[in-house]
């Protein structure tokens, strides 16, 4: 079911960045992206959302071998990776709303906003149901194998890293290479 | 499972009361239900009420466009009133139907006792039904939606429609549309994993392998409209720049992700009604279907060829020609596998031994009102034609033809198929028969004679019209016509409240049928199944009730 979720979700994510694209055609759009993203910054809490797909897939590997404590800890981990991450978002939002870039400034505006906006709610999103897992992994529900919850939420978090690599290169990285 | 024992879950132990509110809860029962038979038939009441709603509204623009120079509406209510009725319709009509029949017959086609997740599937109709209100809110809000159902920019900007309707058919739209998602992953799920033991993919119903395929379609299609809404709403009120082009933004943004949903969403509105009628077509013709690999090969091709073809709506936008000539060459394509279909109920009518019920005549008149609605289709994909006849009578008489003579004559045919089945009683057929002729003559009425108007060049959405020659003549046909499928829809509606309660007793199989949900009561028990008969071919309840004759042992008993 999760799959099918994910596939869905990749349709919508694929509108936005088709949006994206197409106003980043225009030569003042450019400039815009150039002159107010800091590629290196958020190159930084990026790899920090990479490596969270890591540490949850050691999560549930040792799942799997039924080593509940170390289950915990990586999911702690992936949690705290996830929110210093928003953090980064929230940062670099409060930076360009201080440049007066913003939802009505521009096509700019309006796409970045847009599409990064709705991936960090989906990242918001994973990590509530991660919190709740390991909520539930405290309480001990993860002492028997078994269950599927561990991989389905797996197949969540990993798409939301998947749509970041592709909204990261899209948005911060093509315009350095064109 | 053994840590739910001890969670209480507050559902009905007797068996559910049919189509009546009288349960041993009542009300409350129906609103706190998760049994996927009382959801198929909310799905299905929810239907007819919009159905309702939705012809008064056109009704109403029929009356204003019945004499040229007419004042009986003003140009703002006109443009609310067709914008609610083709929203309405297509959104809280056509689609709760489906998913109305889909939901309570895909379990018991397949024969399982519920879908694979109840609650979502009672969520999914939640959302549907409220997102249904949402819309209809606008009317007390300040003005409902008026710049048509695909709401073109810059026309849906704040600039030039500061009412908040297009806000309301924003947020009703993204509502409904999440609820059509989760219920289209739910049927997935059901049809791969619920299917009872011996009913591979190749045995199973073509209904269900066209809600399989339309599933796949929903899940594909409604992410584009839910951000195309949403990007709306956006700029609406946030002022975001994406669809206004004084402020950067891209009025053709909008046309493109709305067609890219809006193409699909026709096939997503037809397919599950292609899957019916491959049901009614074998039960009463006594033979099974002709070319069950094409019929549903076609399906996938239809699928697949759907999201290639969105352009044909943009022909005179200017993208150039090489652009429009793919697409032109892209939507002929897709003519043939619906074709294939239409020959498919063809040879299975032929040399069968036929019974002309009400669900076989509706059916039967579908396979030529939806091939007229097919050819004008095609007509379309001729780009000079589309240059001369787009945004005319020409496009309303088509779309018209393919979604009543169509999707509508499919879930009508497929009322009188199943009503049995979900009441227990018979819907009285010689009522049918009026109700049948008076429709399809009124259906033809109204939309025939559009063409030619659309061909003389009258322009659709315009709130009155000159006197020209022959126009006052044809409107006034039209909207005759209008008035008569008016009466029979009141009579559909008077045959479904009276039936329910005092039609003849149906019995569990009343057309000597071939499915699974045959098999059951009517309507069926709390539990749909305790046991399920044997699977062996696509018509298992035939072979049950003639053992000396299946399908299986004809086909050489290959895997017994």
């Amino acid at each position: 079911m999760m799959k099918l979720v994910v596939g869905t979700e990749a349709m919508f994510f694929l509108s936005l960045i088709v949006a994206f694209v197409y106003f980043s055609l225009s030569p003042a759009f450019k400039v815009l992206q150039l002159g107010t993203l800091d590629i290196k910054t958020t190159g930084i809490f990026s790899a920090l959302l990479f490596f969270s797909s890591f540490t949850f897939w050691r999560a549930d590997a040792n799942f799997r071998k039924g080593r509940t404590q170390r289950l915990k800890f990586w999911l702690l981990i992936t949690i705290l990776l996830g929110v210093v991450f928003l953090l980064g978002q929230a940062k670099e939002y409060m930076k360009l709303l201080n440049e007066h870039v913003n939802l009505a400034s521009s096509t700019f505006g309006t796409s970045f906003f847009t599409l990064t906006g709705f991936h960090g709610l989906h990242v918001l999103v994973g990590l509530i149901i991660l919190t709740i897992v390991t909520c539930l992994a405290f309480m001990g529900d993860f002492d028997v194998g078994g269950s599927s919850v561990i991989s389905t939420v797996g197949i969540y978090w990993h798409f939301v890293d998947i749509v970041w690599a592709f909204v990261f290169f899209v948005v911060y990285v093509s315009p350095h290479l064109m | 499972m053994s840590e739910l024992e001890h969670i209480r879950i507050p559902e009905p132990e007797k068996p559910l009361p049919g189509l009546s509110i009288t349960g041993d809860q009542g009300l409350i029962q129906w609103l706190s239900s998760v049994d996927h038979k009382q959801i198929g038939i909310m799905y299905l009441w929810l239907a007819v009420l919009f159905l309702l709603v939705g012809g008064i509204e056109i009704l109403l623009v029929r009356v204003q466009l019945a004499v040229p120079n007419n004042h009986f509406l003003n140009p703002e209510t006109f443009d609310q009133l067709f914008t609610m009725h083709g929203t309405t319709m297509i959104f809280f009509v056509l689609a709760p139907a489906i998913f109305g029949f889909s939901t309570y017959f895909v379990p018991l086609m397949i024969g399982a006792n519920d879908m694979a997740f109840p609650r979502l599937n009672a969520f999914s109709f939640w959302c549907t039904f409220f997102g249904g209100f949402l819309l209809y809110f606008s009317f007390v809000a300040g003005g409902a939606p008026d710049a048509g159902w695909f709401n073109y920019a810059p026309l849906n900007q704040y600039k030039y429609s500061s009412s908040p309707g297009i806000d309301y058919y924003c947020s009703g739209l993204l509502l409904a549309g999440i609820g059509t998602v989760a219920a289209s992953v739910n049927f997935i799920v059901t049809i791969l994993k619920l299917r009872t033991e011996g009913m591979g993919l190749k045995r199973m119903p073509l209904f269900v392998w066209m809600i399989l395929i339309n599933s796949f379609l929903v899940l594909a299609a409604f992410p584009a409209l839910n951000a195309a809404l949403v990007m709306l709403l956006l700029d609406r009120e946030l002022h975001a720049h994406f669809f206004n082009p004084t402020g950067g933004g891209s009025a053709l943004l909008w046309q493109h992700l709305f067609w890219l949903f809006g193409h699909p969403e026709v096939y997503i509105l037809i397919l599950p009604v292609f899957g019916i009628f491959s049901e009614v077509f074998p039960v009463f013709s006594r033979k099974p279907v002709f070319g069950y690999g094409f019929v549903v090969g076609s399906g996938i091709a239809i699928a697949l060829l759907a999201f290639g073809v969105w352009v044909h709506h943009m022909f005179a936008t200017g993208l150039g020609n090489t652009v429009n000539n793919f697409f032109a060459a892209s939507s002929l394509l897709i003519g043939v596998p619906t074709g294939v279909k239409i020959f498919n109920w063809l040879a299975t009518m032929y040399g069968g031994n036929i019974r002309f019920s009400v669900a076989m005549l509706f059916a039967i008149a579908f396979l030529v009102e939806f091939t007229i609605g097919g050819l004008s289709g095609v007509s379309f994909a001729i780009v000079p034609i589309d240059w001369q006849l787009t945004d005319t009578y020409y496009v309303v008489a088509h779309l018209h033809y393919v979604f009543i003579g169509g999707s509508l004559f499919g879930l009508i045919s497929g009322t009188f198929y199943w009503f049995p089945k979900m009441s227990g009683r018979m819907l009285d057929e010689k009522v049918g028969r009026w109700f049948f002729w008076l429709f399809v003559i009124g259906f033809n009425l109204t939309f025939l004679v559009q063409h030619a108007l659309g061909a003389m060049g009258m322009p659709r959405r315009v709130y009155t019209y000159p006197d020209l020659p022959g126009w006052g003549l044809l409107n006034l046909i039209s909207s005759s016509g209008g008035l008569l499928m008016g009466i029979a829809v009141c009579l559909l509606v008077y045959m479904l409240f009276t039936s329910r309660k005092t039609g003849k007793e149906a019995g569990n199989d009343p057309w000597d049928a071939n499915t699974l949900e045959w098999t059951t009561t009517s309507p069926p028990q709390l539990k749909n199944f305790n046991t399920v008969i044997p699977v062996k071919s696509t018509r298992p309840f035939r072979d049950f009730k003639r053992p000396d004759d299946t399908d299986w042992a004809r086909e050489g008993g290959n895997d017994e």
